[in-house]
């Protein structure tokens, strides 16, 4: 952390320790929410609230049975089962075409490559439950409401964007002069791109992945549109359970999947900066 | 160019035209032709259109006239990956996730050579530049003419019989861009490969190239040996581009046998060797190196004209002297001498007279 400069003025050390409480106060709003729902999952009770006995750190008042319930209740199990069908799917669906789309793009001869990118991007901005109605009468008038790969061509298309920005951002520093050299020395394009593209551009393609595995994880409107009584994700059973039965089990698998994100995280991040390193080592 | 015979020709541009945005011409009607194991210097300004040729020639820019023959084949229609040339690129384009030994063995994977073939290659090629320790170190460990090596090695590892250069060694310092300039030229002559280099150094082009060509507007303005080059450029462009230079405006009052007066500014005659003018009267440039001017007339012809001199500036850089001169208005007229113990020094303020033999001295275009 930067030190104070000897001649720092009133304001500028007011400023300097003004700023750190600001830094505190959005810590404390982003990540509270997350931390308090934590404790509560082992809760003894089936309520949402801190039992005395929890604020007395007895022993009595924790127990596992929220999450015993989430990985025994069908209705919790085939949740995820869904989930986990669907999200790597679509998050495969959406790194090929993403990462296609985004070296596309970035070659400068492509005609009217800044519109069709606003048009690839649009589903971030377009407000999902707009995106969600059109694609509903859309999936319905092709017969793909309520199938499987009807979820997962949706949750490719909202995950889309993630890989192409991030990819787009990579390819930015990524030097032209390489794929040329390959070519130069007799590799065909295909061969260029796995060989000596896909290796530098790796760290765009698995953050955009991990987007695009966490918005099909996380996503309730679309797929309670596109989705059916078969075809529920654990986002969408949560949001029913909220609804309908307020069990703490929301609160298990909350957590869970807390953890799961900390862990996906955490490996990615590692794997990027692998990656970058190599990167990094680029010369000039 | 056109007393080249195109019959025993390994590279051919014919009358090709290249224009990025179908209005203006980058490269304009260029026609060249290189024997098999030729080292051939483009030479030019930036903007010139050398580079681009080179990569015409290596298939990354295609030409929008004319044609391009590779050993007397038409190559316009065949895709860089299948042209065979070998390139190195302005900033080695090394495989930054590759070790020096898997950028080497690359070119020959893709073209699907066994391993033991590959790594006796590799190790030939890594040899050849003295790099045969590095082959497990990624380019970022190397230094910057460690690279420049290892992408030379790369370039010639899958035995190319053409070899293209695009400004290697710009990203060298002096004395290292001076042992590459030799060591490269050696590599190529003994390969006996055909090599087309391209650079704005002109010292890199009159060291290392049988022939040079000097690009400008497009156009090659002189295509020619070194030493050609140097003492006897055709126009004006070469004759400032290529070493130092001094000029003097005038017109042409006589002309005959190969020789010609030409009254400069301050009215005074002087003798050239006329280029590009054909008669009296016309405006010309004359280009006069500065180790070719003579002071005073002993070695000069009995009825040579001489110039009045006023001595400016008078430098001491060691082998040489370097005098900078009032001649004919211009205060810009530099001579060299060469320091010997005969030698005057001049002071500044001196009168001088200085002079040329006629056919060091060249009248070009105005």
């Amino acid at each position: 952390m930067s030190q104070l400069p000897p001649y720092a003025t009133v304001g500028q050390r007011a400023w300097y320790y003004g700023f750190r409480v600001i830094c505190a106060f959005i810590f404390f709003f982003l990540i509270a929410p997350i931390l308090v729902i934590i404790p509560l999952s082992f809760n003894a009770e089936n309520f949402f609230t801190y039992t005395p006995g929890m604020l007395r750190l007895d022993p009595e008042a924790y127990s596992l049975k929220h999450y015993r319930d989430f990985l025994t209740n069908p209705e919790w199990t085939s949740a995820v089962w869904n989930s986990v069908r669907i999200a790597p799917m679509a998050t495969l669906l959406s790194v090929s075409l993403g990462t296609l789309a985004a070296v596309g793009l970035s070659q400068s001869h492509v005609p009217g490559r800044r519109a069709i990118m606003a048009i690839l991007i649009s589903p971030m901005i377009v407000p999902l439950i707009i995106s969600a109605t059109g694609m509903y009468f859309f999936y319905s008038k092709i017969n793909i409401v309520g199938t499987y790969w009807g979820v997962v061509l949706a949750h490719t298309v909202l995950g889309i964007p993630f890989v192409i920005i991030t990819v787009t951002a990579t390819l930015v520093g990524f030097d032209k002069s390489l794929t040329r050299a390959a070519a130069n020395m007799g590799a065909d394009p295909v061969t260029t791109f796995f060989r000596v593209q896909m290796p530098l551009i790796l760290p765009g393609v698995i953050s955009g992945g991990l987007f695009a595995f966490i918005t099909s994880f996380d996503e309730v409107v679309v797929v309670l549109f596109i989705g059916s009584a078969e075809l529920q994700t654990l986002p969408w059973q949560m949001f029913t359970g909220l609804r309908e039965q307020i069990s703490p089990t929301i609160l298990a698998a909350a957590t869970i999947l807390v953890a799961i994100s900390i862990g996906l995280l955490t490996t990615v991040e590692i794997l990027r900066r692998r990656s970058e390193r190599l990167r990094g080592m680029s010369p000039g | 160019m056109a007393s080249d015979s195109t019959n025993d020709a390994f590279v051919v541009f014919d009358r090709v035209q290249k224009s990025y945005d179908g209005e203006t011409l980058v490269v304009k009607d260029l026609n060249l032709s290189l024997p098999k194991g030729e080292f051939l210097t483009m030479l030019g300004p930036s903007g010139s259109g050398k580079t681009t040729c080179l990569m015409m020639l290596a298939g990354f820019e295609t030409a929008t006239h004319g044609e391009i023959l590779l050993d007397g084949k038409p190559i316009n229609n065949i895709p860089p990956h299948k042209r065979g040339i070998g390139m190195v690129f302005q900033n080695y384009a090394l495989f930054p996730h590759m070790t020096v030994a898997e950028n080497l063995a690359f070119p020959l994977e893709v073209r699907k050579m066994g391993k033991s073939e590959r790594e006796a290659k590799v190790k030939r090629a890594l040899d050849m530049v003295q790099m045969g320790e590095f082959g497990g170190r990624r380019p970022a460990q190397l230094s910057g003419g460690q690279q420049q090596r290892i992408a030379l090695a790369r370039a010639l590892v899958f035995e190319p019989e053409l070899v293209l250069m695009d400004e290697p060694l710009g990203a060298l310092d002096k004395q290292l861009r001076e042992h590459m300039q030799f060591e490269i030229t050696s590599i190529a002559h003994n390969l006996g490969i055909t090599t087309v280099y391209v650079t704005h150094d002109q010292t890199e082009a009159l060291t290392m190239s049988d022939r040079v060509a000097v690009f400008e507007d497009g156009r090659i303005q002189q295509l020619a040996p070194p030493d050609e080059l140097y003492e006897a450029p055709q126009n004006s462009f070469v004759a400032q581009f290529i070493g130092e230079n001094n000029t003097l405006e005038g017109v042409v009052e006589t002309i005959s046998n190969g020789e010609c007066t030409v009254r400069v500014a301050d009215g005074s005659l002087i003798d050239a060797k006329p280029v590009n003018v054909t008669k009296p009267g016309e405006k010309t440039l004359i280009s006069i190196r500065p180790e070719r001017v003579e002071m005073g007339k002993s070695r000069l012809h009995p009825d040579a004209h001489t110039l009045k001199a006023e001595v400016l500036e008078f430098i001491y850089m060691g082998d040489i002297f370097r005098t900078r001169l009032r001649v004919a208005g211009r205060d810009d007229f530099v001579i060299k001498t060469r320091n010997a113990p005969d030698q005057k020094r001049l002071k500044p303020g001196e009168q001088i007279e200085i002079g040329w033999l006629a056919e060091d001295a060249r009248a070009l275009d105005a």
